[in-house]
Formats: C-alpha cells, sequence, structure tokens
C-alpha cells in the first residue's frame, strides 16, 4: 500500500477529474449494490422501487436449499484443486522460463498467456472438442482441467516475476554450500517465492470460483455455484435468494482478492497485470 | 599427470567450454598450486569466469578435464565439490539472518547447534564483523555484506577459495583496505585463492600468480612481476599496465631488426636531443606533444620521427606542474636500456 504521507509534489487532482472517477466507481459499482439491496426484498418476483418492504426470510430459505449447498462444495473443491494444480504447473513453468534458454522460449512465455487473453468461450469451445475427439466423459475432473488452464496462467504470471526479481545466483550459492536440487527449492526457492504462491493462489482460487464461460463448456450435470445461480434466474420466483447467495459471494470473494492486491502492493508487483 | 611434486590444487587439462558457436573457454590448460592466491585476468566475455564456474561445478566442460587435488570432478554437482564460492553480486539469502547465512554451509550437513553457533561466531570473528549476526542482509553496507559472503564461504574450509570480482561493487577505497584484507585472510586460513577479476591493478597486488584470458585462451601465466616486465604478446602488454607498442619500420629503426617490441612508459628518460647514446641503450628522437600532470608522475606524449608515439612517464621528484609544461614543445631524445625492449609473439 502506498505510504499515507502526502506526496508534498503531488497536485490536487482537479475537480472535474474528481467527478470523473467517482461517476466511473458508481457506474461500475452499481449493479452490485442493486443485487445487495434486493436481497433484503419482500418481492419476491420483481425489481420494483422503492422496496415493498424490508426482510431477512430469504437468508434462511437460502440456508434450507441443499441444492444450493452441493453447488458450493463443488465450486470449493473445483477451486482448490485447479489452485493446487496451477500452483505446481504454474511453478514450473515460470521457473523453466524464467532460468533456461532455449529454442521457442518466447513463443511458449506467449502461449502460456493465451489462456487469459483469448475469450472464455474459445478456451471453453476448445476444450469441449477435445474432450469430444478423445471421448473423454464430462465430470469433476474435465470441469477442473478446464478451470486450471487460466489459474496456471495466473500463478505462473506471479511466479515469473518475482524470479526476475530474485538473483539466480542464491540458488547456486545454495547448491555451493552443499545443498542438492530439493534441499536447495526448499530452503531457498520457496521461502523467495512464498508470497508470490499465496498471492497467485489466491487469485487463481478467487477465478476458479466464479467461472461460468469454461465451466459450461466442460461440466457434465454438475452445477458449480456461479451455473447454479444462473439457472436460478429461470425461477423468478425465488429471486432474492440468488441475491443472498451473490451477496456472500461478493463478501467471501473480496478476501482473497484483497489480500492478494495488498501482497503484490506490498512487494512491488503487479499481481494481477499481463 | 606428472608423478614427481605435490598434486596441483586445481588443474584444467585442455578445457574447453562452448556456447553454441561461441567458443567462451577454448582449450586452457594449467595448475593452481596448493595454497596459492592465483588469480584470472582478463577483460569481459575472455572466459575467465567460466572457467572459474566449471572449478566450482556451475558449468561443466564441453570437453577436457578438471582435477581437484587430483580427483577429475569434471561432471561432479556443485554440492559435491569441496570449493565454496565468493559471489560477484554476494547472493546472501535475503530471508535469513547473517548467522543463518553464515551458519548455511552447515545446517544443509545437519551440524550440531552449538557447533553451528561457535562456527558462526568464529567466522564473524574472522571478517571482524562480530555481533552482526541477527541483522538481516539488507540492513548491511556493501563492505560488510562482502564480509559476510567471505564468512559464509568459509565455513566449510574449504580447501580452495573461489571468488568471483568480489570487489567489483565496492568504492575504489574500501577496495583498496579490502585487497589488502583478502591477502592478508588468505595468509591466515591457508587456502588456495582463485580470484577473478578484469583489474590488472588488483590482479597485480594480490595475487602469488595469475593468468592472463583473452578470448578464452590463456595468453600467459606467470608471477605479477614477470607479466608486468616480460609481457610475452601484444595483448598482455596493453592489458596488463600502460605499454607503448612499436612496430614495423619503426622497430627495425629502434631496434635493428623487424620485430614488435613493448617498453613500459617509466623505463624511458628524457634526454637533450643531442644527448650521447650509451651502449645498452635504445634510443630514438622526438618531440613532446602533450604533458599531462598527474601528480605522483607526469605522462609526456612523444612524436617521434616517423610517426608513432611513445608514452613516457617520469616522476615529479624535483618538478612541479609550472616546471612540465613548459617542456610542451621540446625536441628530445628517448633513451632506455635494451633489456626494457621486449619483443612479443603474436600478430605483427
Amino acid at each position: 500500500m502506498r505510504s499515507k504521507t502526502r506526496d508534498p509534489n503531488a497536485e490536487r487532482a482537479p475537480w472535474l477529474v474528481s467527478l470523473g472517477a467517482l461517476l466511473a466507481v458508481l457506474f461500475i459499482n452499481f449493479p452490485i449494490f442493486i443485487i445487495f439491496l434486493y436481497a433484503f426484498t419482500t418481492d419476491e418476483q420483481t425489481f420494483t422501487f422503492p422496496l415493498p418492504g424490508l426482510t431477512l426470510k430469504w437468508f434462511g430459505v437460502a440456508w434450507a436449499r441443499e441444492d444450493l449447498w452441493a453447488a458450493l462444495g463443488l465450486s470449493v473443491r473445483v477451486a482448490a484443486i485447479a489452485t493446487a494444480v496451477a500452483l505446481v504447473l504454474g511453478t514450473l513453468a515460470a521457473a523453466a522460463v524464467a532460468r533456461t534458454r532455449f529454442f521457442g522460449r518466447e513463443a511458449i512465455s506467449f502461449i502460456l498467456l493465451l489462456p487469459i487473453a483469448l475469450p472464455g468461450i474459445v478456451t471453453g469451445i476448445a476444450l469441449r472438442s477435445a474432450l469430444g475427439l478423445f471421448e473423454i466423459p464430462f465430470s469433476f475432473w474435465t470441469i477442473i482441467v478446464g478451470h486450471a488452464t487460466f489459474c496456471v496462467v495466473i500463478v505462473y504470471n506471479n511466479v515469473v516475476a518475482r524470479f526476475r526479481r530474485t538473483s539466480w545466483s542464491i540458488v547456486e550459492a545454495s547448491m555451493d554450500l552443499g545443498a542438492n536440487g530439493w534441499e536447495t527449492f526448499k530452503r531457498i526457492i520457496l521461502p523467495n517465492i512464498a508470497t508470490a504462491l499465496l498471492a497467485g493462489g489466491m487469485l487463481a482460487f478467487a477465478l476458479s470460483f466464479d467461472e461460468v464461460i469454461v465451466t459450461t463448456f466442460t461440466a457434465g450435470q454438475q452445477a458449480t455455484l456461479p451455473i447454479w445461480i444462473f439457472s436460478q434466474l429461470t425461477r423468478p420466483r425465488d429471486r432474492p435468494v440468488t441475491n443472498v447467495v451473490a451477496l456472500f459471494v461478493v463478501l467471501i470473494m473480496a478476501i482473497p482478492i484483497l489480500l492478494a492486491y495488498r501482497i503484490s502492493q506490498r512487494d512491488g508487483e503487479a499481481g494481477l497485470s499481463r | 599427470m606428472s608423478a614427481t611434486g605435490p598434486l596441483p590444487a586445481i588443474r584444467f587439462e585442455n578445457v574447453h567450454r562452448h556456447f553454441g558457436e561461441v567458443k567462451a573457454v577454448d582449450g586452457v590448460t594449467l595448475d593452481v598450486m596448493d595454497g596459492e592466491f592465483f588469480t584470472f585476468l582478463g577483460p569481459s566475455g575472455s572466459g575467465k569466469t567460466t572457467c572459474l564456474r566449471m572449478v566450482a561445478g556451475f558449468d561443466r566442460p564441453t570437453a577436457g578435464r578438471i582435477f581437484l587435488h587430483g580427483d577429475d570432478v569434471s561432471q561432479l554437482p556443485p554440492y559435491e565439490r569441496d570449493v565454496n564460492t565468493v559471489f560477484q553480486d554476494y547472493a546472501l539469502f535475503p530471508h535469513m539472518t547473517v548467522g543463518e547465512n553464515v551458519a548455511y554451509g552447515l545446517t544443509v550437513r545437519k551440524a550440531p547447534k552449538e557447533q553451528r553457533q561457535r562456527r558462526v561466531e568464529e567466522m564473524l570473528e574472522l571478517v571482524r564483523l562480530p555481533g552482526l549476526g541477527k541483522r538481516k542482509p539488507s540492513q548491511l553496507s556493501g563492505g560488510q555484506r562482502q564480509r559476510v559472503a567471505l564468512a559464509r564461504a568459509l565455513i566449510l574450509r574449504p580447501r580452495v577459495l573461489l571468488l568471483d570480482e568480489p570487489l567489483g561493487a565496492l568504492d575504489l577505497k574500501l577496495r583498496q583496505e579490502m585487497q589488502v584484507e583478502l591477502k592478508a585472510l588468505q595468509e591466515q586460513v591457508g587456502i588456495t585463492f582463485v580470484y577473478v577479476t578484469h583489474d590488472q591493478e588488483e590482479a597485480l597486488t594480490m595475487s602469488d600468480r595469475l593468468a592472463v584470458f583473452n578470448h578464452g585462451r590463456i595468453e600467459q601465466i606467470g608471477a605479477p612481476a614477470d607479466i608486468y616486465e616480460s609481457p610475452a604478446t601484444e595483448f598482455v602488454a596493453g592489458f596488463v599496465g600502460i605499454s607503448n607498442l612499436v612496430r614495423g619500420d619503426m622497430a627495425r629503426a629502434i631496434l635493428g631488426v623487424e620485430s614488435t617490441f613493448s617498453v613500459r612508459p617509466e623505463k624511458i628518460h628524457i634526454l637533450g636531443p643531442d644527448a650521447p647514446i650509451e651502449s645498452g641503450m635504445d634510443s630514438v628522437r622526438g618531440r613532446i606533444e602533450d604533458v599531462i600532470y598527474l601528480g605522483m608522475y607526469t605522462r609526456y606524449e612523444v612524436a617521434l620521427e616517423g610517426g608513432s608515439r611513445l608514452t613516457v612517464a617520469q616522476q615529479n621528484l624535483a618538478t612541479s606542474s609550472m616546471d612540465v609544461h613548459t617542456a610542451r614543445g621540446r625536441e628530445v631524445r628517448l633513451v632506455w636500456e635494451k633489456v626494457h625492449s621486449r619483443k612479443l609473439d603474436g600478430p605483427a
């Protein structure tokens, strides 16, 4: 985070710019406020304004929905496993690209970034075709494979930035002092990339948790939480329930994202930047 | 290997290291004796650092073999070699304290805690940093980091210590202090030091012997005085100290034979234009073109009849800056003893 002391040379922003920024923030976040607001409405079908009345009953209704819990459980498991896969593969890819020179290195580092640069729908179609081609049935694991494609990129990005800032000679120094590859990884590399892994891992988890597009192409009958929410929109009688769930998703996901952001800021890295 | 004499601490046997088309090291053969302070001197890209890295095990020869105390280590990983390294950027572990850094070699070997603590204190004492064990490397000055790197590399009592331009990042005064200190440290611990530098003055000051590298090959190996007084090649004459190279017709005019030679600026005397030439002296006439007063000595650029120039250095024993500047434009005769005309190998 920035230091609290003001830079004496910094000029105050002109009021027009401040106003513009404020409007942009409002515009971006207004729909989210709407969702929050209508989680408390007594009207179960429409978005009338002002609210006909306030109630907390939808929280109880949501709590009692077993299909919601199943979707939530699936999302957590998918996100956890996809993140774990991404941590391993992303770190290995980052180490290879940051530390060695080989034919096609630049191409590889570009191809690694493609899954988040490409529209999710392209990744989704590609995965579906590939699964169809090899006659792999849709399952829990195909969702994870789909999510891992972009989670790997997030971890890779964070870790490769850290590797580039870290002097490789500390690895040589460790080996010089008698540590083999594994000891060096455990004692030197891991402590030095730990915060990058933490930030990358949390971002990857958050992205996987709310992914819709790729999931629709790779899931069979299972519904992850975002898909469950989407399916609820066709059942207008319970609309406030989805608003309650959305409220919780926003609040819960804000934690890892803010933490990841803080860690990246403190380490002087742009964790979200490509 | 020769059957007589002690085994060299390090032996290079026709070692090559090629990176694709680039021959970073192109046939190096040398012996470093036990207990020697040996320097690899050369410009950047001359292969000196690659040679050091092959001793440490960070790099492997493309061809040829490297021996440490008689054992072929060419293919051993760094952690199986009895050598330790002081890195150019010190390579201290940023997430550990100074004490943990120094102890690292013992920690990896799972030495008991009391022994580790005792040795760390000994080592910090040795490099004159007692009591700094709790600090982080980021809290130290460049000179202090340098000492921590030394302590860390010496804690395993290696038989050979490798130093890769360790003073490169320090300012001049600190560098000169550390030169003296390193040399004293080497005598104190009594192990072989292999020192890589591109600074010829540093190499001459500290080394028992040095090897001058150029384009992946060794141009000359010898004691500092030998290298300075008797450069074997044009490259050595030009790289180690300032040297006058005389070639072609001018060389014939002075020596009587056409052979490129070098003569050090401080060996040349400036006499009046018609001074008699004693036997055993080489001489040439010229005119002083430029005078550069440098405090301790003055450098004269003398244009010779025939086109080339010689640089002459004279100590300012009794002259001042006012005196020396009047010399500009004067016709002179330069003389030096014939033994100081060093005929050189290599391309004429």
